[in-house]
């Protein structure tokens, strides 16, 4: 097993933090697991992107030109990657983020209103577990319970009574997708 | 809780493994794409537990002299910073290796010339290799490729800058200092004791106490002819270093027909344009040198007698490719491919020179 993701967006949507999670949540599941952030002035409201791989297997590059899933979640995250999932892959976006719907007809394109998922849900900071929640829905690649024990292990204990808010927005987000 | 798996940071895995190894002081200025060395070693507090001292200097000249002091009592001490940061650095490596002290230096690098980027690159790699600093000098440098290098290569450094009174630099990069992956943290060892350091370092400056005389570090030495027989002497151990402590890794090399030479990340981008290579019937090695010097000269050479061509992958404009030229001698071309300024190339782009320079399908 091996799994090529790119997550997209703007700074401050959670990008990063989202592909922590999936990573530690890789961890949890003793897969091989490689994070690998741009860095750059982007947290201060450019784009923002990361790379997350995970696999059976050692992991030789962290740098990709191509994906199996990309999340994307403004339009110049589509523009950039939409052309980069492989063939079959899987393109999650959020329709608020883009005034251009996809076009690729050879790979699965799912629409994921995380964005009004998130106001469902009183709280603008459950989006990106809402997205990795559609995502891991349709990529089963790791199971949510791997997701929490990784939240558990990585968030400080002060934050521990968010978790229950977080399986929420992970299960809302498996019913969008 | 030693064998745990850890997932982190190339950058905060220095930070641990520098408190695990029981190192005495870290002395630096913050510059992205580092400044997580600074920052995982203030939130780990190791001056309450090992009792390490952590100090966040004025500037980088202040924190690699702070290092040249720290040294010359025989303490284990390092300093990191990124290329600009390193710049600044270099009168005072030159002054800790003339001065033949044990020091740890990361450089982190990023795009220059100048200011430059904050992305990753490798362009400081004659700057590590040729000198940096004025004089007759090496480093010894390691070039990690991986978050769990990043920690295991500072007990190394540090090992093999006490073994022959030398400097160690790391020179990483913005990708392995910024990627997180897994990492197996070393054990927590005591920081030595005074005791300890007056034996395993006679020459240390720490005190005359029962000593019938003083040690003096300096690098200063007005008389010429002393100071030539200084000089054979870094030479000498020069020599020792290179006969001994020259370290690389092979891939798929046994059968090759081509070989990449790549160091640092870059080597497992072009690891994975190989794989594809290799999926097409194309058969090419990697070589990955670890110690950047000593260069794994001998090691290309006996490459050099079996492949029909070698092409060198660097984040920069061409400078390891001049040490794979001096082991191939001749023997078969040497290509480069390179990406500046913060660009780093995808696998597809080193399928690409692959293809161009070796005429092969991919």
């Amino acid at each position: 097993m091996k799994e090529e993701i790119v997550i997209a967006g703007f700074g401050g949507q959670g990008v990063l933090s989202m592909g922590k999670i999936l990573a530690y949540a890789g961890l949890m599941d003793n897969l091989e697991v490689s994070w690998m952030p741009s860095y750059g002035p982007e947290q201060r409201g450019g784009t923002a992107n990361v790379t997350v791989i995970l696999s059976d297997k050692p992991i030789s590059s962290p740098v990709l030109d191509s994906y199996d899933t990309a999340v994307v979640l403004n339009q110049q995250s589509l523009d950039k990657f939409e052309s980069k999932v492989k063939p079959g892959g899987t393109l999650i976006y959020d329709p608020s983020g883009i005034h251009r719907i996809p076009e690729r007809t050879d790979i699965k394109v799912v629409s994921v209103d995380a964005t009004g998922a998130s106001i469902e849900l009183n709280n603008s900071k459950t989006y990106n577990m809402i997205l990795l929640g559609a995502l891991l829905k349709l990529r089963p690649i790791v199971g949510i319970d791997a997701v929490l024990r990784g939240l558990k292990k990585t968030l400080p204990e002060r934050h521990h009574h968010l978790l229950p808010l977080n399986e929420t927005a992970l299960n809302k987000g498996m019913t969008l997708a | 809780m030693e064998e745990e798996i850890r997932l982190m940071k190339g950058n905060e895995a220095i930070a641990h493994a520098a408190i695990r190894y029981g190192a005495d002081g870290y002395f630096g200025y913050p510059i992205t794409p580092q400044s997580e060395v600074l920052e995982t070693l203030a939130e780990l507090r190791p001056w309450e537990t090992t009792g390490m001292v952590v100090l966040q200097a004025e500037s980088e000249v202040s924190a690699i002299n702070m290092v040249y002091g720290g040294a010359a009592t025989g303490k284990a001490v390092m300093t990191s910073s990124s290329s600009p940061g390193v710049s600044l650095k270099q009168e005072g490596v030159s002054y800790l290796a003339a001065s033949e002290l044990p020091a740890l230096i990361v450089n982190v690098m990023r795009g220059g010339p100048g200011l430059g980027t904050i992305q990753p690159s490798q362009a400081d790699y004659f700057q590590a290799t040729k000198g940096g600093g004025h004089g007759d000098y090496h480093l010894i440098v390691l070039a990690p490729a991986t978050v769990q290098e990043m920690a295991d290569f500072v007990g190394l450094g540090f090992d093999l800058a006490f073994k022959y009174r030398n400097p160690t630099l790391i020179l990483a990069d913005g990708i392995v200092g910024q990627m997180m992956e897994k990492v197996v943290l070393p054990p927590q060892r005591p920081r030595r004791t005074e005791d300890e350091i007056r034996l395993q370092c006679p020459w240390a400056a720490c005190g005359r106490l029962d000593r019938n005389h003083r040690n003096v570090v300096t690098s200063l030495e007005l008389d010429s002819a002393k100071m030539e027989v200084n000089n054979h002497r870094f030479q000498a151990t020069y020599r020792r270093i290179e006969e001994n402590e020259v370290r690389f890794q092979e891939y798929y090399t046994e059968d090759a027909d081509y070989l990449i030479v790549a160091f640092g990340s870059v080597a497992r981008i072009c690891l994975k344009a190989i794989e594809d290579a290799r999926a097409a019937g194309v058969k090419i090695g990697l070589l990955r040198p670890i110690t950047l010097w000593p260069f794994p000269y001998k090691e290309i050479e006996r490459l050099s007698n079996q492949v029909k061509g070698i092409l060198t992958v660097e984040l920069n404009a061409g400078q390891m490719v001049e040490d794979v030229r001096l082991g191939a001698n001749g023997k078969v071309p040497v290509h480069h491919f390179g990406r500046m300024g913060g660009i780093v190339p995808n696998p597809g782009e080193i399928t690409d020179a692959l293809t161009s320079h070796f005429s092969v399908n991919i």
